[in-house]
């Protein structure tokens, strides 16, 4: 007997010993959450530094280190009340004063990639330890949203301070592992935090995070054992790994975006071009796609269509704005109309597989309606450049999304936004954008994006063709995965089982 | 001796100083603007505007070129903007990984493409010739990243024998580190191998038509001695050059197999920097590969001016 009880002691702290291991498709940048800029390096985030809020799978605010927040009369300031007990790695104790801390460092620091995200934010004010408020210089309803994402993570003041702009390479946070060792494009190791405030909900000792770029290399990583989890699993794998039971796969339908942006003014290229100079012809464009059989053919089915910067699921989807069906004959008269039977464009599209796939789908069918798109294939770095300095006609972009709508349609679509690459600006648009961020009724700011995807559907300063799944692919045995549009891999209450 | 070796030394200086202009100004040949893309997806344009302050992006060419080379000159290679780790720590961090890389391929080339070659001389004109060939024709057309594919799916997915990929250190567990590495090693000599094999086959072919090897054949002597002893020898010659060109290349670090394969070298540390525009990287690690280059060079003539005493005087 009790050797028995010395066995299963022994198993049960071999499962408390054990290891997850992640592979990620590409290796994450600064680990600093005031400076961080990747999609990837979000994941890795997800389980070092734990946020003020956070999103569930219907993308609604959540608590996590703040245990709920309520805005004053006029929405200009948002009051947090903190969650007890919590430490950060180093032992420090987290309370308002680091709230205020970690949100004026966002803003302050140089080559914040968070500043713009608090823009509004004009000052922090510790109330008590448990009581932070956040005072706006304007109603800004997506800042509970960005304090779901980095601009909400939590570091140490004291190590902060200490390592100064080389805090990244040691992050000390307040999640629910600790940095353990990276070893660039090789590997990220992070240790459980013993005094983590939810630590019944963490059932691994250590999470190695292994950057694989080749995703067929990611794949044979999982089948031959040595991975227990990999995101974005390639949608040609998905047929083959179904089939095996010793895997399963998860689909998450993005927060983000691909389209194809056109350059309606952002150079003179814009005039130069009827795509650009003429309505009619992004209409008779738009018309001859079929996002369908783009999805099926470029995306092995692994998307959903869509036509606005939401997908249609989402609570602000205009609904009015429907997705255009696929019509040649009138593609063929609207051109007839515009004087332009076979209008020539250049598509200027990143090196990477999905985007040249659905470039060559658009080019083929585009053509059947007259027009001549040129695929030109621009490394992405190029391609970005272009983009801002408006050295392009039409290019095929993925966004990775953000929580709230505004975070994928004003940076791109209003006057000023900085990634506007398409040179749109309409005032009404502009208003309408502008009212939805200050209005905090839901209700309210879906009619203010109605607005919005009224014009940009007849003006077309992007396509919107579908958004993608994010698809996870893991073993059998791992379960408590929670699936959050955001693409994030939750580390709470996944166990081995 | 004393002043060939102050001659040569005198010429790494200038040698060093055209490297390191030609490295600084190739990268400004690239196309797209550093900062842009250093600054992610949102491109918020206060840190556009500061990494450009940061990098002096906005000033003028000669004068990023003092700032980086009087850097470089104190020993700081600058930083990794990218993870914030500084140059000269990254180099040291895969330098050994490369070396073992590039040593075990070209331990693996030099076995299987000096055997194939010698037995396809040895064997002119018979079926073991044809394999040799049809081998050596294999290897060269075969791209690595395919065969490293194939080779996963078959020893680490298939028969579960070797990890799909990723890199382990010797002295954290030799032999999971071997385990990891003797496919890439394999793949990348696989394909040098068959470039030795042709090579040593015709220098083989050469040397066993001339007519020392005659005279040892009619003293009767056994043909393995024949073949190993005096042809082998001397037909190694110009293997042995290829085969150190050969480990220069490997040490520069092979691209696509450690992307395959998930090798942390050389080869996906420059690349990886290219493409996200990490200048300090491609800069401090070409140039320290450039001095490798050129120490190994100086080194090469020095012992060639030792062995020979004709060039001493």
């Amino acid at each position: 007997m009790k050797c028995l009880a010395l066995i299963l002691t022994a198993v049960s702290s071999l499962a408390g010993a054990q290891t997850l291991r992640i592979g990620l498709a590409e290796d994450p940048d600064i680990l600093d959450p005031t400076l961080a800029r990747t999609f990837v390096g979000r994941i890795v985030f997800a389980g070092l530094c734990d946020k003020l809020l956070d999103l569930d799978e219907k993308l609604n605010i959540v608590p996590q280190l703040a245990t709920s927040y309520e805005w004053s009369a006029d929405n200009k300031t948002l009051t947090l009340k903190l969650r007890s007990g919590v430490t950060f790695h180093d032992g420090e104790k987290f309370d308002a004063q680091a709230v205020k801390f970690n949100l004026e460092r966002h803003k302050s620091m140089q080559g914040s990639n968070r500043r713009g995200e608090l823009a509004v934010v004009s000052s922090v004010d510790a109330v008590d330890p448990s009581t932070v408020r956040i005072n706006l210089s304007a109603p800004f309803a997506p800042l509970l949203a960005v304090l779901t994402d980095r601009a909400g993570m939590m570091v140490s003041p004291k190590a902060a301070q200490a390592a100064g702009e080389k805090f990244g390479a040691h992050p000390v946070c307040s999640g629910p592992f600790r940095f353990a060792e990276r070893v660039a494009q090789d590997r990220i190791v992070l240790e459980r935090f013993a005094n983590y405030w939810n630590k019944d909900a963490i059932h691994f000792q250590r999470i190695v995070y292994l950057p694989i770029v080749d995703a067929t290399v990611r794949l044979a990583n999982l089948r031959s054992g040595q991975l227990d989890f990999i995101e974005r699993l390639a949608p040609s794998d998905v047929p083959a790994l179904k089939s095996d039971s010793r895997f399963k796969i998860d689909r998450i339908v993005e927060i983000g975006y691909q389209g194809i942006t056109i350059n309606t003014g952002k150079s003179e290229l814009a005039q130069k071009n009827p795509l650009g100079r003429d309505a009619r012809v992004r209409e008779a464009f738009e018309l001859a796609l079929d996002r369908d059989a783009i999805v099926k053919v470029a995306m092995e089915g692994e998307a959903q269509v869509g036509n606005q910067w939401v997908a249609p699921n989402n609570r602000y989807y205009a609904k009015n704005v429907p997705i255009p069906k696929r019509n040649v004959a009138r593609a063929k008269e609207l051109l007839k109309q515009a004087g332009v039977t076979n209008p020539s464009f250049t598509l200027m599209t990143p090196t990477t597989s999905d985007a040249q796939r659905v470039a060559q789908v658009v080019q083929a069918m585009a053509k059947e309606a007259g027009f001549d798109v040129k695929i030109q294939s621009t490394e992405f770095a190029t391609s970005l450049n272009l983009a801002d300095k408006g050295q392009f006609e039409a290019y095929v972009l993925a966004w990775s999304g953000r929580a709230d709508p505004d975070g994928n349609l004003q940076t791109f679509i209003a006057c000023k936004g900085p990634l506007n690459s398409s040179g749109y600006c309409v005032p009404e648009v502009d208003e309408a954008i502008e009212k939805a961020r200050t209005t905090l009724d839901p209700a309210q700011r879906a009619k203010y994006y109605e607005v919005v995807a009224t014009h940009v559907a007849r003006e077309r300063p992007i396509i919107y063709l579908y958004h993608r799944n994010w698809l996870w692919a893991h073993s059998a045995k791992l379960t408590g995965l929670r699936t959050v549009p955001d693409g994030m891999v939750r580390v709470q209450g996944l166990q081995m089982k | 001796m004393l002043n060939y070796l102050l001659q040569r030394l005198a010429t790494i200086v200038p040698t060093l100083f055209f490297v390191s202009v030609l490295i600084f100004g190739l990268q400004q040949l690239l196309p797209g603007d550093p900062a842009i893309a250093l600054a992610g997806e949102d491109r918020d344009p206060n840190v556009v505007a500061f990494l450009r302050a940061k990098f002096h992006l906005d000033e003028p060419l000669p004068l990023r070129y003092w700032y980086w080379l009087s850097g470089v000159l104190h020993g700081d290679l600058g930083d990794s903007v990218r993870i914030q780790k500084p140059v000269t720590e990254l180099i040291v961090e895969k330098l050994p990984v490369t070396i073992q890389l590039a040593t075990m391929a070209i331990l693996i080339a030099l076995v299987i493409g000096i055997s194939a070659g010698v037995i396809s001389a040895v064997k002119k004109d018979t079926w073991w010739d044809y394999a040799a060939n049809v081998f050596a024709l294999w290897g060269l057309s075969t791209p690595n990243f395919w065969l490293g594919i194939l080779l996963i799916l078959l020893f680490a997915v298939q028969l579960g024998w070797l990890p799909a990929s990723g890199y382990v250190s010797p002295f954290e567990d030799l032999r999971a580190n071997l385990a990891a590495m003797i496919m890439p090693a394999f793949v990348l000599g696989n394909a040098f191998a068959a470039v030795l094999m042709r090579h040593t086959r015709s220098a083989m072919l050469q040397v066993l038509s001339s007519d020392y090897v005659r005279t040892a054949r009619a003293k009767g002597l056994d043909e393995r001695v024949v073949v190993l002893k005096h042809a082998l020898r001397n037909a190694l010659i110009p293997i042995i050059t290829l085969g150190a060109l050969g480990l220069g290349e490997l040490l520069g670090g092979a691209v696509l197999t450690e992307q395959v394969f998930t090798i942390p070298g050389f080869g996906k540390l420059i690349v990886d920097a290219v493409f996200n525009r990490d200048y300090s990287v491609v800069q401090g690690v070409v140039l320290f590969t450039a001095t490798v280059y050129i120490t190994l060079n100086l080194l090469a003539d020095l012992a060639y001016f030792l062995v020979n005493p004709r060039l001493r005087h």
